[in-house]
């Protein structure tokens, strides 16, 4: 039997100039050198890392009996990034309540918007590590309610913050801004700002699918007294919240629809970005520009006749009250419920006297970026 | 218990010169180091729901990055497969929530993203295309077109079959989901195909020297063809898996998972130059970056070392491999 | 039993075993190969030689199906063959050596001398589930190197642990194991040091010892003077002269190849100018 008869399933694959091809790889001595040399800073870094590791373990027990101990409070907290500085200041405001009543907070985060994946992960380590209650800004509505479930069976309290799950009942309780309420703000001031004139509404959304996000706009749209498909729409772009994009999209927009008279962003990020799509149309004055979210550069931007007007939500409420809840549960037993709103304001320095609204001086003290 | 951690560190220095020749060993070593190191730090690192909880939640990265490492060993890479596995969920979770049947919607889904393999396959392996290239392009074309079948949606999935892999087997809380023994059959799978088959050893000298392998007559286009078919195969059932460990198919879900997946390979010991490497130790890989950030989480740390820690380790993994690549010219 | 032994045919020594005539290949207005023949006997090493540019590597991309001529025949054992492609002449028992080290480094042994040819197990296992039989290739590698004279550290070990002459001589005995007609070689020691070249040649008269004809392409006089039986001296595209170690010297040698002096060649006449 000839064993090595070839095979051969592919003749007809075209390698005319194979022999002229030639791998490129002669390497100087310098560099083999060099390579020698890296390799031994190597094997010397490997020994640092094993020695930092021996550190580490040796300098365990303080951190482990911090993490451990049955008397103090564990408290969980998964935000939805650390880009945004509305979580980043919302997980800041809960490690300094969680500090201030002796308890001890773990923050994680997901990795970008709609991290379902990173927040479960976060979730169920939390519960593995023990925790009493557990705060959460879910990504999606529905994309963490199995790791939720599991917490809760374990007797933990769950509180989302900020976004609501879907059903809401999948959390103990909910402390958010009612987005829709704020949105409404938002369209009321807008439509009253406009006056008589037609509206040409141009709408800088988040991200497709978000819950806020649809929210807002449709608050939005309530309070601006029109519906969705309304033909005063002139045009809808997502943002992702991001500037860039906000300004992208406003200069697109702008092209298209010269005669835009009022703008609707997501948060003020976009709005500053749309700010600039229109300061370079030369249309600060056509254009009502407005706003929601209350960052401490949102503040900034109405101060400066950027934006005609935003609507301030409190992260850092809704941190704190979570953080005193957990605790209050862990001592007490008792669990808060149901929708928690921790409210809205419109700020504006340019105030119509039958929308309440506050101005950017209490902005500023109040807002949370 | 401390004498033992010791000691198993101390291996960790001796064998790394070994974990050149043997690529899976280095990595292993660095995983059994940060277990004991949590085992140590922590009470609960080494309870059995802990445990299956960080395999648990290596699962879906874990199946993407056998796709990656097949594509890696040929000297590719795949910018695409998260992209292609959240096109699987979307496609299954909305056909089964307009009420179609789960098998064939969920095989759809999959043949769907062995579609998109044949694609990228025939790009690159016609074409000449860079990997790099067509997949970067395919990230932007499978994103959109997952969003545009999503329509801003994301779908709870409900039904038993799609998440089913999230059930425990063998018994109710056992800790070992179907997803797991899906996941480990998979790599017993590829790791046959690529030891103990000629194709592996073509998929190898591809990626070690493609002039080389054309010269003794390796079909090296559809050899390369059935490697980005085969690992879209698997990003589809990677998808499943997806459905099974959140059961809701969102359209923003995996984002980071292409890089996610690049990153266990990698300090899998594999070498993004293609042509060596091993499949465990892709796995290894998966495991360390899962074990690091359980491990921090139940010690407190905060979050951002686990990034610092796993950028530091894909460094070092490149650097062995580029060192033991220059000692041998 | 040797892998090839049985299906290895070795004919009388001085029979044709491969011929090219008349081979003409243009590139655009370039004339690469202007009416060349080539002949290969049974038994003999045939050293081609020639200035760059003279068509001796057209002439050989011909011979192994890289390249096809626009005019002439190739004739295998007396029968016209046509390649169209590198695999046709390794069908046809025609093995081809590159310049460049045609091994994958990272693979040991056994699995380059078997690469794009491997043996799998026996019945279903084989059949089935594609089952490589290592312990049968990697006996089988052992076996051959044995038979070349050629030695290495270990048939386990990987091709980038040897030196470039054992590397390159993997690529010549993966030629030797599997040419039942004969072997091509593409300047094989181009790349090598003087010492690791010595292990190449050695290989190459053994392969010939062995009974197949080498066709030896090279630049390096010396090597071509040490194993060379005939000088294949082309120019222009064509054959100037056809002649032996014997018979010319290293400079005369050299001479005809630049044109200073005069080959014999009848068939292709004068050695004027002739591109297109």
């Amino acid at each position: 039997m000839n064993i090595v008869t070839p095979r051969l399933t592919h003749v007809g694959e075209n390698i005319a100039s194979v022999p002229s091809e030639r791998t490129k790889r002669t390497r100087s001595k310098n560099f083999s050198q060099f390579l020698r040399r890296a390799w031994a800073g190597l094997r010397f870094t490997f020994g640092v890392f094993v020695l930092l590791a021996l550190a580490t373990l040796a300098g365990f027990p303080t951190s482990s009996n911090a993490a451990g101990s049955k008397d103090e409070i564990l408290i969980g907290l998964v935000t939805k990034t650390e880009v945004n500085p509305y979580f980043v200041k919302l997980r800041q405001a809960a490690t300094a309540e969680a500090e201030k009543k002796g308890a001890k907070l773990l923050a994680r985060f997901g990795k970008f918007d709609g991290d379902n994946e990173g927040q479960v992960a976060a979730i169920e380590n939390f519960i593995s590590a023990g925790v009493k209650g557990i705060l959460i800004t879910p990504s999606n509505s529905t994309g963490v309610l199995g790791a939720v479930k599991k917490a809760r069976e374990k007797g933990i309290l769950v509180i989302a913050l900020d976004t609501a799950t879907d059903p809401a009942d999948a959390v103990d309780a909910t402390l958010a801004t009612d987005n829709f309420q704020a949105g409404v703000l938002q369209g009321q001031y807008a439509r009253k700002a406009l006056g008589a004139k037609a509206p040409k509404l141009a709408m800088l959304d988040g991200t497709p699918g978000g819950s806020v996000d649809n929210q807002r706009h449709d608050g939005f749209l309530k309070g601006f007294g029109i519906k969705e498909g309304d033909p005063a729409i002139v045009g809808k772009q997502n943002t992702h919240g991001a500037l860039d994009e906000g300004q992208t999209a406003m200069e697109n927009l702008l092209t298209a629809h010269p005669d835009i008279n009022v703008v609707y962003t997501i948060n003020e990020p976009a709005a500053e970005g749309a700010y600039a799509a229109i300061k370079k149309a030369g249309k600060q004055q056509d254009i009502v520009l407005t706003s929601i979210d209350g960052g401490r550069l949102g503040v900034k931007y109405v101060q400066d006749g950027k934006i005609a007007a935003t609507v301030m939500q409190f992260p850092k409420k809704m941190a704190t009250r979570g953080v005193d809840y957990v605790i209050d549960f862990a001592k007490t037993g008792k669990k808060p419920s149901g929708f928690i709103d921790t409210g809205a304001e419109l700020i504006t320095d340019k105030p119509f006297s039958d929308l309440p609204s506050k101005d950017t001086k209490f902005g500023v003290e109040n807002c949370w970026g | 218990m401390a004498p033992n951690a010791v000691a198993s560190i101390n291996r960790g220095t001796v064998s790394l010169g070994r974990a050149i020749a043997t690529p899976a060993v280095g990595p292993l070593v660095v995983l059994l180091v940060f277990c004991a190191i949590f085992s140590l730090s922590t009470h609960t690192f080494l309870a059995v729901g802990n445990l299956s909880l960080i395999i648990q939640q290596s699962v879906i990265v874990g199946t993407l990055a056998i796709g990656q490492s097949m594509i890696i060993l040929t000297g590719g890479i795949d910018l695409a497969n998260g992209a292609i596995a959240v096109l699987g969920t979307i496609v299954a979770g909305r056909l089964v929530n307009d009420g179609n049947n789960p098998a064939l919607c969920l095989l759809l889904a999959i043949f769907l993203c062995t579609l998109v393999g044949v694609i990228s396959g025939l790009l690159v392996s016609r074409l000449w295309l860079p990997p790099f290239i067509v997949t970067l392009g395919l990230l932007g074309i499978v994103t959109a077109a997952t969003r545009l079948i999503a329509q801003g949606g994301a779908f709870p999935v409900t039904d038993d079959l799609l998440s089913w892999t999230g059930n425990s087997a063998i018994r109710d809380g056992s800790g070992v989901t179907y997803g797991m023994l899906i996941m480990f059959g998979l790599y017993v799978l590829v790791w046959y195909l690529l030891t103990q088959t000629a194709w592996g050893r073509h998929v190898y000298a591809i990626g070690n020297n493609r002039p080389a392998a054309r010269l003794v007559g390796i079909p090296v286009q559809s050899r390369l063809l059935s490697v980005y078919v085969f690992a879209a195969f698997l990003y589809g059932v990677g998808a499943w898996l997806a459905l099974g460990r959140i059961p809701n198919a969102d359209p923003n879900a995996l984002q980071n998972a292409n890089l996610d997946s690049i990153t266990a390979v990698v300090i899998g010991g594999t070498s993004l130059f293609g042509g060596r490497g091993s499949i465990w130790g892709t796995i290894v890989g998966t495991l360390i970056v899962s074990v690091l950030r359980n491990g921090l989480t139940l010690s407190g740390f905060d979050p951002l070392w686990q990034d610092l820690v796993t950028g530091v380790l894909v460094i070092s993994a490149v650097a062995v491999d580029q060192i033991s690549r220059g000692k041998q010219r | 039993m040797s892998v090839q032994a049985e299906s290895r045919r070795t004919p009388a020594k001085g029979t044709m075993v491969l011929e090219a005539r008349n081979i003409v290949k243009r590139y655009g207005h370039v004339t690469a190969l202007d009416g060349a023949n080539l002949e290969l006997r049974a038994g003999e090493v045939l050293a081609v030689i020639g200035d760059n540019g003279a068509g001796k590597s057209t002439m050989v991309k011909v011979l192994c199906g890289a390249v096809i001529p626009d005019q002439g025949e190739v004739l295998l054992d007396g029968v016209p063959v046509h390649f169209t492609s590198p695999l046709d002449p390794r069908k046809r028992g025609i093995e081809t050596v590159y310049q460049d080290l045609a091994v994958a480094p990272a693979l040991d042994i056994a699995t380059n001398l078997f690469l794009g040819r491997e043996v799998r197990c026996r019945g279903i296992l084989g059949s089935w589930f594609r089952l490589l039989d290592k312990r049968r290739m990697k006996s089988e590698a052992q076996k051959e190197m044995a038979e070349l004279k050629f030695r290495l550290p270990s048939i386990d070990s990987a091709v980038e642990d040897l030196s470039g002459g054992q590397r390159q001589g993997v690529a010549v005995a993966r030629a030797a194991i599997f040419a039942r007609r004969l072997v091509i070689m593409d300047e094989p020691t181009a790349a090598l040091g003087v010492r690791e070249s010595g292990e190449v040649l050695n290989l190459i008269r053994t392969i010939r010892d062995r009974g197949l004809p080498v066709l030896l392409i090279s630049h390096n006089m010396p090597h071509v003077f040490e194993l060379a039986d005939r000088i294949h001296i082309m120019r222009l595209g064509r054959r100037v002269a056809l002649t032996t170690p014997q018979k010319h010297t290293m400079g005369e040698v050299v001479a005809i190849m630049t044109g200073a002096m005069p080959g014999n060649d009848q068939a292709s006449g004068a050695d004027g100018p002739s591109a297109a």
